[in-house]
């Protein structure tokens, strides 16, 4: 919760103020909260609820835990260091035996309605709270009594145990001042008081675009992915089935930082060598099917441009991706009535399904049946994707069973320990090559980035000198870029996080955007921060090295646009003929609902 | 306008209206028709008398006699007796409790002796439903006042100087509330009545607004002037359906007769006010609170700062005050503000209501001069302690304040004392208990209130006073240990020191002030098993007396759980193992073998 506050201090923001912390003269940046100032001379304070999103410009800070309590000298009560403001002459105290006392006491009475189930949580060894109640020295709760439960609820995505909720509210944070999507928010009082969606309801009832966002930032175990590697687990041990997996573009440059290795170091070949070494029949990437959404949706964006210049006045424009499911929930239910508005082009993840469980199957000679495909993605919509009814063959779905990048990382963990040291491999063929332009479908910006580089040698006929687009690139929320395709002048316009692409959809609907295509994510920095990642707790230094090392993989390919990927190419000539044939049509498009009615009005 | 020889006020309060004082007013006004007399005397709903105790109430104007307890077949004896024949109808007459005679009117009654009205000085006097009334009592004539001779600062520096604090609970200077929001800089400035009145068993708000709404609104009005507001919205609990319905038709008619809405009084000075309701949390009287449910927010504190003085409703400087201090600024405007400085402490002036309840006497609401004491309060306007009982404590502060005993008697009340000695004012609810009350099982309710109504936000609150409730329960039970003393004393503490809002930080008043106040009640629960109330019925111990039971086996015959064992004509025996406390057979007993120990 932002506060605003606009005390003098304030308005006169950088001015330097003295205080004293722990008997230490400190200057500190006038309007900085105790917090921040201490943590400025290494003194540091002990919170929970707190969370900074500073690029974003959003913090957590309801001063709801009571973790973080200092003595202020001259106040009677204790004070949250992190929303209290640093006053001229403040004489601050963290450390004393009065602190000390009333913190372990606030982590007791917090964990006294915290079930002990650790050893079997999903977080355990990830868990704030566990962290706290260590490094405080809690080893005996002394007040005992009835704990809060709830109703559990199970969606294909995420899991609510809200019987683990420590309410902190960070994730009524990112639903509803980052996402804009209101799912989650405090009901009941007292002692029930607990964070849900409205009158209770299920997520899969509710509006929620399982970006997974909230599950990112729970310091606990109430909020986790649903984990689908038991039933990976069971697919590879049944010596019937033909189990095949592709990995997306955000996995290779963040699955590292789960075995120890700093965050942006690329793992790719070391990931192949897992998942083979799993045991996974074959090893595909998902790039290769990025490289044909841009073949679909850049001829769709050249059909629908075309048809805007010769004069049709009916021709949706801006055209928006739709490789995001999290951002594919999220206009079906927000914005239904523009759902002509977005690319039909399937994700690269069910383009890859489709194609697999049609084409790849006649080519390993194995029954649609006996294949089951696997997915690792940064994401953890794409589960709740996965399993859309319009994404099915007789109940059998394109993509069987799709893992987060964690998931991946415990499934190696319990298998065959650790990638280290593993030796690079290289993808299985076909459904294996892929372009630098699929790579950077995992940063923001990256899809419309990857089309550009198509559509452009298509329209113009000409050669790009220069692939990368940086007027495309970058972390602000909002952005645009002009792209100059011989003389015609494409508005581009790009969104990261939902409460961004709101913006551009009002805009759209109001009839005020000039943009031609729009690029939409639904995660902070686009799937190299989505809500399947390794944690980053808001740290978007971690979210900047992997977004180089994204960049870094597409320079090091030496196919970097999508319509020269060789493979792409065989798969037309092949079994689809072009890009939007009738059979692409079929198997590589798809149509969006209205979810509006299930919204709470 | 016509004159009118004699006066009958009714009580239209929602108690005395529950209790049928409609009724009342239609049977007076056929019987005056009947009898000719429309011209002659008037009946008049008013707002609360106070005396609630004794409602419904009329009370007879310009003789003051005093009518209790009326009932609608009351009203023709009323009209021939009293009305036509001059002669009061003794039977009605309030029974003074100590002296058991019958008081003629209600300047000789004990429970109105010693009170003050400011807050309350039209409530019981007035038709709140016609503004003409209100006027001819001087309403809006402090506003008047102020707009036209007033600036805004010195109207604040009048407030400042009269000592006026917050009446709602933390008592807060007024003035400076003001003087604060004035000098904040914004377009649009707010002033809040905060009419979310949540204590249990208080009701002055609500009294203040149904019985003379235009005291608030006029002093909103005053206020707006003052910090340069031209909004005023009150935050009213829905549950009080009487106070919104006067509160709209004051509205109205303030806005009709140009004294609120645009011009007001052709001075140029805007000012409009709207209701917004409240769903009756307990914490929405909580400042921050109520403001997060009037923007739609859920209603639950955050830190401050800010204060609404800088950011308050939808982020603009906002002023927050109570009905009832409202309530005082249009007479501290006319009366001056040395006047109503005069009466008080040094440090809490005016006056104060109290909702007087419990083991008392005169249950109702009162309004006494700041530095009364307890005991004038309990002894002489409540009347004493009820049925003969001695007195064992008072709970002042509401559900978060804290337990005064016999020491406290002679302390004279205001702000600062009964912070030191543990309580505090809050909105002035005022629980008397006698020597039937357990003072465990009164931290207990207090801390049921406050589990139910923390909003959960903060930890030390939503799970720390859930665990003092358990430690409590577990006392009463007969279960408790040493270390539960202790542990409620050092997590009463953390809590008090660590809590988000004022409702945190207090709710372990009640706790702390009966453990030190009756730490001998607690040591005797967990060390001898006892609860000398006999309230804790996990402590009773019923025992027949061998010597007076003659073996009629009327109590083993009662015993729901056979726990009475016994040859006829041979003493019985209660097997305390099995026995679950119920008494039937204590009451079944002719010859009183039966005990509680």
């Amino acid at each position: 919760m932002k506060n605003v506050s606009l005390t003098q201090f304030q308005l006169n923001k950088m001015a330097l103020i003295d205080i004293k912390i722990n008997g230490k003269e400190v200057k500190a940046e006038a309007g900085s909260t105790i917090l921040e100032a201490a943590h400025t001379v290494g003194i540091e304070i002990p919170t929970l609820c707190y969370m900074n999103l500073h690029d974003v410009g959003i913090k957590n800070n309801p001063g709801g835990c009571r973790v973080c309590v200092v003595e202020v000298v001259g106040r009677k009560n204790l004070a949250p260091a992190c929303v209290t403001e640093i006053m001229p002459g403040m004489e601050i105290k963290t450390n004393t035996i009065k602190v000390i006392n009333a913190r372990k006491t606030v982590l007791e009475l917090i964990l006294s309605d915290h079930p002990f189930d650790c050893l079997i949580c999903a977080k355990n060894g990830k868990c704030q709270l566990q962290k706290l109640a260590q490094d405080c020295g809690v080893r005996e709760i002394h007040f005992p009594g009835e704990q809060s439960t709830y109703k559990p609820d199970f969606s294909p995505s995420i899991i609510r145990n809200m019987d683990k909720c420590i309410m902190c509210r960070r994730c009524e944070t990112m639903c509803n001042k980052v996402q804009t999507c209101g799912v989650l928010s405090g009901i009941n009082r007292g002692f029930t008081a607990v964070v849900a969606p409205a009158f209770e309801q299920d997520l899969v009832d509710s509006p929620c675009t399982f970006c997974g966002q909230c599950l990112a930032v729970c310091p606990v175990g109430a909020l986790t992915e649903v984990d689908n590697t038991p039933k990976v687990i069971r697919a590879l041990a049944d010596p019937t089935k033909t189990v095949i997996v592709q990995t997306a573009p955000a996995v290779r440059v963040a699955l590292g930082e789960e075995f120890g290795l700093p965050a942006g170091t690329r793992v790719t070949g070391k990931m192949v060598a897992a998942l083979r070494s799993i045991g996974f029949d074959k090893v595909y990437d998902t790039d290769f099917a990025a490289d044909l959404t841009i073949m679909e949706e850049g001829t769709e964006l050249l059909d629908r441009l075309t048809k805007f210049l010769n004069g049709d006045k009916n021709v949706k424009l801006p055209l928006l991706t739709s490789c995001c499911p999290g951002w594919v929930n999220f206009f079906e239910h927000q914005f239904p009535d523009m759902r002509d508005i977005p690319s039909s082009a399937k994700s690269p993840q069910q383009m890859f399904g489709a194609i697999a469980k049609t084409y790849m199957a006649d080519k390993l000679g194995v029954k649609r049946e006996d294949l089951v495909v696997v997915s690792v993605m940064p994401c953890v919509a794409k589960k709740f994707e996965s399993q859309r009814e319009e994404f099915k063959v007789n109940g059998n779905p394109d993509v069987d069973y799709s893992i987060s990048t964690r998931e991946l990382a415990l499934l190696i963990k319990q298998t065959i320990g650790d990638i280290k040291d593993l030796q690079d491999e290289d993808f299985d063929r076909l459904m294996g090559e892929s372009t630098g332009a699929a790579v950077i479908f995992g940063n923001t910006g990256g899809v419309i980035e990857a089309a550009c580089r198509t559509a452009y040698e298509i329209f113009t006929g000409k050669t790009l000198e220069k692939v990368e687009f940086e007027q495309l690139r970058g972390f602000e929320g909002v952005r645009a870029g002009k792209i100059d395709f011989n003389g015609l002048e494409i508005n581009i316009g790009i969104a990261h996080g939902l409460g961004n692409a709101r913006k551009l959809l009002e805009d759209i609907r109001e009839g005020k955007s000039h943009f031609h295509a729009i690029e939409v994510m639904a995660c902070p920095g686009g799937c190299i921060g989505g809500g399947g990642q390794p944690l980053h707790h808001g740290d978007s230094s971690i979210l900047k090295a992997r977004a180089a090392a994204i960049y870094e993989e597409d320079e090091s390919k030496t196919i970097r646009k999508s319509h020269e990927n060789k493979e792409v190419q065989q798969l037309y000539a092949e079994f689809l003929g072009k890009p939007m044939s009738e059979k692409a049509h079929h198997l590589l498009h798809t149509e969006y609902f209205d979810r509006k009615k299930k919204t709470i009005e | 306008m016509a004159s009118y020889k004699m006066h009958l006020l009714v009580c239209g309060g929602t108690g005395c209206k529950s209790s049928d004082s409609m009724l009342i007013v239609d049977k007076l006004n056929e019987e005056l028709k009947s009898h000719n007399l429309v011209d002659e005397a008037k009946v008049v709903m008013t707002g609360c008398f106070g005396f609630c105790e004794q409602g419904p109430i009329i009370k007879v104007i310009p003789d003051n006699t005093f009518y209790t307890k009326v009932k609608p077949e009351d009203a023709k004896e009323i009209i021939e007796e009293h009305v036509i024949k001059g002669r009061s109808v003794k039977r009605l007459l309030y029974v003074d409790p100590k002296e058991h005679a019958r008081v003629s009117d209600s300047k000789h009654m004990g429970f109105y002796k010693k009170q003050i009205r400011i807050a309350l000085r039209n409530c019981g006097f007035l038709d709140p439903e016609n503004i003409e009334e209100s006027i001819a009592r001087e309403a809006y004539g402090a506003l008047g006042k102020v707009l036209s001779e007033y600036t805004p600062q010195q109207t604040i520096d009048k407030i400042k100087k009269s000592g006026l604090r917050g009446r709602g609970g933390g008592g807060f200077p007024t003035g400076l509330k003001w003087e604060l929001a004035a000098k904040s800089v914004a377009e649009q400035k707010y002033v809040i009545c905060n009419a979310d009145e949540g204590d249990p068993g208080a009701f002055m708000d609500r009294s203040v607004l149904e019985g003379d709404p235009h005291s608030v609104l006029e002093a909103m009005a005053i206020c707006g002037y003052s910090i340069g507001a031209s909004k005023g919205l009150i935050y009213i609990r829905a549950e009080y359906p009487l106070a919104i319905k006067r509160l709209k038709i004051a509205i109205a008619q303030a806005m009709e007769y140009g004294l609120l809405g645009k011009d007001i009084m052709g001075t140029g000075f805007d000012f409009e006010i709207e209701l917004r309701y409240g769903a009756g949390a307990f914490v929405c009287g909580e400042e921050t609170a109520l403001i997060h449910s009037m923007e739609g927010e859920r209603g639950e504190p955050t830190f401050k700062p800010p204060f609404p003085a800088v950011s308050g409703y939808l982020k603009k400087p906002s002023n927050v005050n109570n009905v009832e201090t409202f309530a005082c600024v249009p007479v501290i405007i006319l009366k001056g503000e040395e006047w109503f400085s005069s009466i008080g402490t040094e440090k809490s002036k005016g006056t104060k209501v109290f909702a007087l309840a419990g083991k008392i006497n005169n249950v109702g609401l009162i309004e006494v001069p700041m530095g009364i004491t307890l005991r004038e309060i309990i002894y002489e306007i409540g009347g004493g302690i009820k049925n003969g009982k001695k007195f064992k404590a008072v709970q002042t502060g509401g559900p978060s304040g804290g337990c005064l005993t016999e020491k406290h008697l002679e302390t004279p009340i205001d702000y600062d004392n009964l912070i030191a000695a543990g309580s505090m004012m809050g909105s002035g609810g005022m629980i008397v208990m006698d020597e039937d009350d357990c003072m465990v099982q009164i931290a207990k309710f207090f801390l049921e209130f406050t589990v139910e109504e923390s909003c959960g936000k903060c930890s030390p609150c939503r799970i720390g006073n859930k665990r003092l409730h358990e430690i409590l329960t577990k006392i009463t039970e007969g279960k408790g240990t040493m270390e539960d003393l202790e542990l409620l004393k050092s997590l009463s503490n953390v809590i008090k020191d660590t809590a988000l809002c004022g409702l945190g930080q207090t709710s372990p008043n009640p706790v702390l002030s009966t453990l030190n106040n009756f730490w001998d009640e607690y040591l005797e629960h967990v060390v001898e098993g006892k609860c000398r109330a006999g309230q804790c019925t996990a402590l009773k111990k019923y025992i027949i007396d061998p010597e007076k039971c003659i073996g009629c086996t009327a109590c083993a015959r009662a015993c729901p759980v056979n726990a009475i064992e016994g040859d006829k004509k041979m003493p019985h025996e209660i097997k305390q193992e099995l026995c679950i406390k119920c008494g039937s057979c204590y009451e079944k007993c002719k010859f009183n073998a039966i005990s509680i120990k």
